[in-house]
């Protein structure tokens, strides 16, 4: 194998590709790239045997092969290089090393066979739609930081990709949940999605993917089995193992009939939870609202390090409210609203509370209370 | 010297006998009627309230423990002449004593005497630290005009009302500090009196093996060894600094304990670290039915004693030891606090579920990471709508409990 890229190209392939790799590896070809040239294309390939990523780049193959280095050391290298500069990879067969020369540099990495690299087995995908990179960028995006870390509920360990109905007919929905909050979002159905199976996409998965996602104009092309998921743009193909186990039935949870309703700038509500906050046990980091006619009293008393209040102007009318929360899953939610006013949806002091953005029900957060 | 009787608390200066009973049972020391910290020990309890209980026990070996899987609790000091110990397994402990008597711990009747002698210390200070439910540590100073008679005195009356309305014997240490007291009520076991006065401090502790400090067990005693240090001369040749350089913090605390220096307060309300229980099956099992009923009674155990400390643990371990004795265990943190039933076993139950495969000879439940009962269960589960209505039902089984006894409703998984 003989190929030469331009250094930037390199770079942004491999930095995908050594993410997956997983930092604390017990198994040696685990940590390694596996770099394949033929024709015109260079693919770097990675996994941690959960997620499978390639990347593929732009290059003068002079000799087409492959082989697999250390894909930490190989983008550590290639990162290090000046920019511009015009790299070159090629293994050495008397040696075993792939040598990599730019400029005046020269670097002989240690190679693994590439037979031993593990390739994962192809799944049947029973869907295959496209939906342009931003819908997806929301999906994700707007769910994620309510994806649990709990390993004894590992089913909540991801977003729950699924086809459900929104208000205005069919949606691609993404849950999560930790079981303190919960967000569910919608993004009108793409075409060819009607029969996709719902699956738990894994953290690190929903993580790998967003780096995909950059790019506004970019159309992803999803694949979907019950095992397992495809996110692919031209150049790279993202393919994860899904979690197997079954989501909990959300909709049970989600509250219909709350009808306290509190209106307040998202940004002003966080400044001021996260001002009052700054006294709360670094424990609970309990807060407490106290509504009353078009006025919002944020307070916190904790008996060790003191206490804090600030009021604020919102629109409530209903009757006389108290509940608390966890200051943290406050701001996170508060965080999601970017446009409009946040809309709170209270019931009682002991039940689940739902938030928005305004009246849009495409994107709606629930928060447990807690005892104050 | 001053000298006292302990049978009948007269004080005078020394002599072989009590002049007034002509008891020989004295306890006589320079200090002895200035010294105010003191250690009491009840001998053998558990053994001996199971004879107290059942005098036909009485000239018999007893050992108080589990099943023939288990292990010695307490036993008697018959028992402990043939060389059974307590934490002996038990199948060691018939083997050195076939014909002890073994009797499973009744550990209501121990409560309820405990409760007794705590009460009787409550009446003669109110700085008490119970270590266990037979051992606290008592601090008299500033007693003698409240009671018209010094520590002393006041301890030996105590253990004589122990034995006179109790039936249970107790051995007291009496000294200057924690350490020393606790060490002392150990020297004369059963039914002794020992004084460590401050004078004879360092000539008592130089030639001990640095294993009479408590906390230094088998592994630090190693690490010492490895150090050249075997007995508190030894110890007392380092200089602090390069105790602390080697053994950290604890290096300092060796460095004041050799010196008999010990500051600690007794302190009526020491810090709670965990809570736990544990069982040793008769055979080893990994029968998932059984080990989820354990897990059940050992969380309702845990929740149990939690409630009564008015505290709450945040982490939830699960403990297990295979039948080849290797230990396993995990843990779970929780999102906020719990004392409830409910919650330790559904946590527990979980982390069960993911370890390896038995069998087991033995589980242990616990809690740590403790926070006052306030801060408990405060934030509810979204996917858990029913853990409220759980939650009401197992304070409402509390409240029948605490009226009509502990077995007046129990769940039917607790009869597996």
């Amino acid at each position: 194998m003989k190929l030469s890229i331009e250094r930037g190209t390199l770079l942004k392939a491999l930095a995908q590709a050594q993410s997956v790799v997983e930092r604390r590896n017990t198994i040696p070809i685990l940590a390694n790239v596996l770099i394949e040239a033929e024709g015109s294309t260079v693919s770097f390939r990675a996994t941690d045997l959960d997620i499978e990523v390639v990347d593929k780049a732009p290059a003068m193959v002079e000799r087409a092969g492959s082989t697999t280095v250390s894909a930490v050391m190989l983008h550590e290298i290639i990162r290090k290089l000046p920019d511009g500069a015009l790299v070159t990879l090629s293994d050495d067969a008397a040696t075993g090393r792939l040598v990599i020369t730019a400029g005046r540099s020269t670097f002989n990495l240690a190679t693994l066979p590439r037979e031993d690299f593990p390739v994962m087995a192809s799944s049947e995908y029973t869907t295959n739609f496209s939906a342009p990179a931003p819908v997806l960028r929301r999906l994700f995006d707007k769910a994620k930081f309510a994806i649990s870390t709990e390993e004894t509920r590992y089913y909540l360990n991801g977003v729950y990709m699924h086809v459900s109905n929104g208000e205005a007919g069919p949606v691609l929905r993404c849950v999560a949940t930790d079981g303190h909050r919960l967000a569910r979002i919608d993004a009108p159905l793409p075409a060819n999605a009607q029969t996709m199976p719902g699956v738990i996409v894994p953290r690190k998965t929903v993580g790998e993917l967003r780096k995909l996602l950059d790019d506004d104009e970019a159309i992803i092309a999803v694949s979907v089995s019950e095992t397992k998921v495809r996110f692919a743009t031209p150049l790279i193909t993202l393919t994860s193992k899904v979690i197997d186990g079954t989501f909990p039935d959300y909709t049970r949870v989600i509250p219909m009939g709350n009808s306290r309703r509190l209106e307040v700038d998202a940004t002003e509500f966080a400044k001021a939870v996260d001002r009052v906050a700054t006294v709360s046990s670094e424990r609970s980091r309990a807060v407490k609202l106290s509504l009353d006619e078009d006025r919002l009293i944020l307070s916190v008393n904790a008996p060790d390090s003191g206490n804090a209040e600030e009021e604020l102007a919102v629109a409530y009318s209903d009757e006389r409210l108290e509940i608390g929360f966890n200051a943290k899953y406050l701001l996170e939610i508060a965080s999601q609203v970017d446009r409009e006013n946040a809309v709170f949806l209270f019931n009682s002091s002991g039940d689940p509370t739902l938030m928005r953005e305004g009246n849009d029900t495409s994107a709606i957060y629930v928060v447990m209370p807690m005892r104050v | 010297m001053p000298a006292l009787c302990r049978d009948c608390l007269t004080s005078f200066e020394q002599g072989p006998r009590c002049p007034a009973c002509r008891s020989p049972r004295l306890v006589a020391h320079a200090e002895l009627n200035s010294l105010t910290i003191a250690h009491m020990d009840c001998d053998a309890f558990y053994a001996s309230v199971e004879k107290r209980d059942n005098p036909a026990l009485r000239d018999q070996p007893v050992i108080v423990g589990g099943g023939t899987r288990g292990v010695v609790s307490t036993c008697c000091y018959i028992a402990r002449i043939q060389g059974v110990r307590s934490a002996m397994p038990m199948f060691q402990a018939l083997k050195l004593c076939p014909q002890a008597v073994v009797v499973k711990p009744r550990f209501p009747a121990y409560v309820e005497a405990s409760r007794a002698i705590r009460a009787m210390m409550e009446a003669l200070t109110p700085a008490i630290e119970p270590l266990s439910l037979d051992e606290a540590f008592l601090d008299l100073t500033g007693t003698v005009r409240l009671h018209g008679m010094p520590p002393a005195t006041l301890l030996a009356r105590l253990t004589r009302e122990m034995e006179t309305q109790l039936g249970l014997t107790g051995s007291v240490g009496l000294s200057h500090n924690k350490f020393l007291a606790k060490i002392a009520s150990d020297l004369d076991k059963p039914r002794g009196f020992s004084v460590i006065g401050l004078t004879e401090t360092e000539r008592f502790l130089l030639p001990k093996s640095v294993r009479i400090i408590w906390g230094v067990g088998t592994a630090t005693q190693a690490a010492l060894e490895a150090a050249g240090i075997r007995t508190i001369a030894d110890l007392k040749r380092w200089d602090r600094t390069d105790l602390i350089a080697r053994f950290g913090s604890g290096g300092d605390r060796l460095w004041h304990l050799a010196r008999g220096l010990d500051s600690r307060r007794v302190n009526r309300d020491e810090k709670l670290k965990s809570i736990s229980k544990e069982t040793t099956f008769n055979e080893d099992t990994a029968d998932p039915d059984i080990l989820d009923g354990h897990i059940w009674r050992l969380s309702e155990q845990v929740a149990d004693r939690a409630k009564a400390k008015a505290l709450s643990g945040r982490t939830v371990t699960l403990k297990l030891k295979k039948g080849d004795f290797q230990i396993v265990t995990r843990r779970h943190a929780l999102p906020d606090p719990t004392q409830l039933t409910d919650r330790i076993y559904r946590a527990a139950a979980d982390l069960f579920s993911a370890a390896p495969q038995g069998p087991f000879r033995l589980i242990g439940v616990g809690i740590s990471d403790l926070a006052p009962e306030a801060a408990a269960d405060l934030s509810r589960d979204l996917l858990d709508p029913d853990a409220p209505k759980r939650a009401a039902a197992e304070r409402a089984t509390d409240a029948i409990r605490a009226r009509f006894g502990a077995q007046a409703i129990i769940k039917g998984r607790s009869l597996r």
